[in-house]
């Protein structure tokens, strides 16, 4: 299969505006599970005011959340694929700036030293194009996640030592969601990174923060974490948006990666409740959203 | 717990009655600021053409569409998508913005520390919790952009909404020294120790 570049363009900007409006199956299963267990009545009414908004974001075609993020597009290209990668990344920074152009939608991306706003919701290396690649023969999959700031700003890196071990890592991850409190717009999906280097752990948090509902960590010992920490988050009492109440997060997840015998990192980095993300593949067929 | 309705802007005597656990439906005028314009203001000396003494500010940078100036709507803007973001970015601007603009109420998300609470009780203010990423529901509170100031800094300008029925808010600072935010980051914290404890986890805070 070759890719066309028009094509990538026309789905950059597609789903930008759609992970925008839609909330994925899973996060409204997941809103469904904590309104059902949560006993607390002002946390039951704030739920019931998420719930609403999505509702209303589909009723009226608006956007969920104003904050319209730094947009992160992740390219998982298959098997049997031909492509020009400079034209498909300069293909999806183009659609990236129509969508924000044509929408329009808020430019949420300055200069980090001017704080100059381009106006485009893009800037210096962003934005955030991630390639990887998988065996789907004559695939190319595009999910794009429009990470919001309130959770973004929830992240944390801390270069444990071996002699701290595992416990050291659940507490830090319990500690840092503390601090966050109501900042980070709870019901939050905490994303935790064990292990790699300080860049990879860091990156591990945020394919864990951005992983839909319902899946595991695939490692044993991260999914054994995860279930751990996902009990004992919804013991702090923070509850939604930080005013007490049960649902603090959906769930925390895992990712791990080999490390060093002398390093012990951890990361975590946060998504908020409107956990927005939007996908498609392309195949020989056509373009089919996922 | 009562509710009030209140037509912006309001006195001293109003902001203070406002109690934790109130909750607020605000009508007519509501001002939108945030990180850029309050920097602007208070670390680089400009001013705004508007009167927001007694009114209330949201912190907020919406989504736009640019249209023709009519009647009523002089900004030219018309809004998509107004939400609010988290608030504690601006903690150290709560009180110049209540002694030098009379500001009386912050409408927020995520709550804000020991200095707002510490205007609110010195100058006479509350914060106003809306249900961060909810925008889209609070888009439906605003009837339009009435008029912009200092869009230079787009999208983060000094922005007067026209409102109806924004609300309920739940009242979550006051002036007498009551915070929702403190409260249950105190419960937190007194929990903390029992559930490390049962992760088998025990031990200090990072310093």
């Amino acid at each position: 299969m070759q890719l066309d570049p028009n094509e990538v363009e026309e789905l950059a900007k597609a789903l930008y505006v759609r992970a925008l409006k839609l909330l994925p199956p899973d996060i409204k299963q997941g809103f469904a599970r904590l309104t059902r267990d949560e006993t607390d009545a002002t946390a039951r009414t704030i739920l019931g005011t998420m719930v609403e908004n999505i509702a209303v974001a589909e009723r009226t075609n608006n956007l969920l959340c104003q904050d319209t993020g730094i947009p992160i597009y992740n390219v998982t290209i298959g098997r049997h694929v031909e492509l020009d990668g400079v034209a498909m990344t300069a293909a999806i920074r183009r659609g990236c700036e129509r969508a924000t152009r044509e929408h329009p939608l808020r430019s949420s991306v300055v200069h980090p030293i001017t704080r100059k706003n381009e106006q485009t919701s893009c800037g210096i290396r962003i934005p955030i194009i991630n390639i990887e690649f998988d065996e789907r023969d004559e695939t190319v999959a595009i999910e794009m996640i429009p990470k919001g700031s309130g959770s973004e700003n929830g992240s944390f890196l801390q270069m444990l030592i071996p002699a701290d071990g595992a416990a050291a890592v659940k507490r830090f991850v319990i500690d840092r969601v503390i601090e966050c409190g109501g900042r980070v717009c709870p019901p939050t999906i905490v994303g935790v990174g064990i292990g790699g280097t300080s860049d990879l752990c860091m990156h591990l948090a945020k394919i864990a923060a951005t992983r839909p509902l319902g899946t595991t960590c695939s490692e044993p010992e991260g999914a054994k974490i995860e279930a751990e920490l996902s009990e004992a988050v919804n013991e702090l009492g923070i509850g939604p948006q930080g005013l007490g109440g049960r649902a603090t997060s959906f769930r925390v997840h895992v990712e791990i990666a080999a490390t060093h015998i002398t390093m012990n990192p951890v990361a975590v980095n946060i998504q908020c409740h409107s956990a927005r993300r939007a996908a498609a593949l392309i195949t020989p067929g056509g373009i089919s959203f996922v | 717990m009562a509710h009030h309705i209140l037509d912006m802007p309001v006195t001293e005597v109003q902001a203070r009655a406002l109690r934790v656990g109130d909750t607020v439906t605000l009508e007519q005028t509501l001002f939108g600021i945030r990180d850029a314009t309050l920097i602007a203001m208070f670390d680089r000396g400009r001013t705004t053409r508007f009167d927001l003494k007694g009114h209330a500010v949201v912190h907020t940078a919406p989504n736009v569409r640019k249209v023709d100036p009519r009647p009523g709507n002089s900004s030219g803007y018309e809004p998509l998508c107004i939400g609010t973001t988290t608030s504690m970015r601006m903690e150290r601007f709560t009180r110049p913005l209540m002694e030098r603009e009379g500001v009386r109420i912050i409408i927020g998300k995520g709550g804000m520390g020991q200095g707002t609470l510490d205007a609110f009780r010195d100058v006479g203010g509350a914060y106003l919790a809306v249900v961060g990423g909810a925008a889209a529901l609070e888009t439906t509170w605003v009837e339009a952009i009435e008029e912009v100031d200092m869009d230079d800094l787009h999208p983060e300008s000094l922005w007067k909404f026209r409102i109806k029925g924004f609300g309920p808010l739940l009242v979550t600072m006051d002036s007498h020294g009551g915070s929702l935010h403190a409260d249950v980051n105190a419960a937190a914290l007194a929990r903390r120790d029992a559930i490390l404890a049962k992760l088998g986890a025990s031990g200090p805070a990072r310093a």
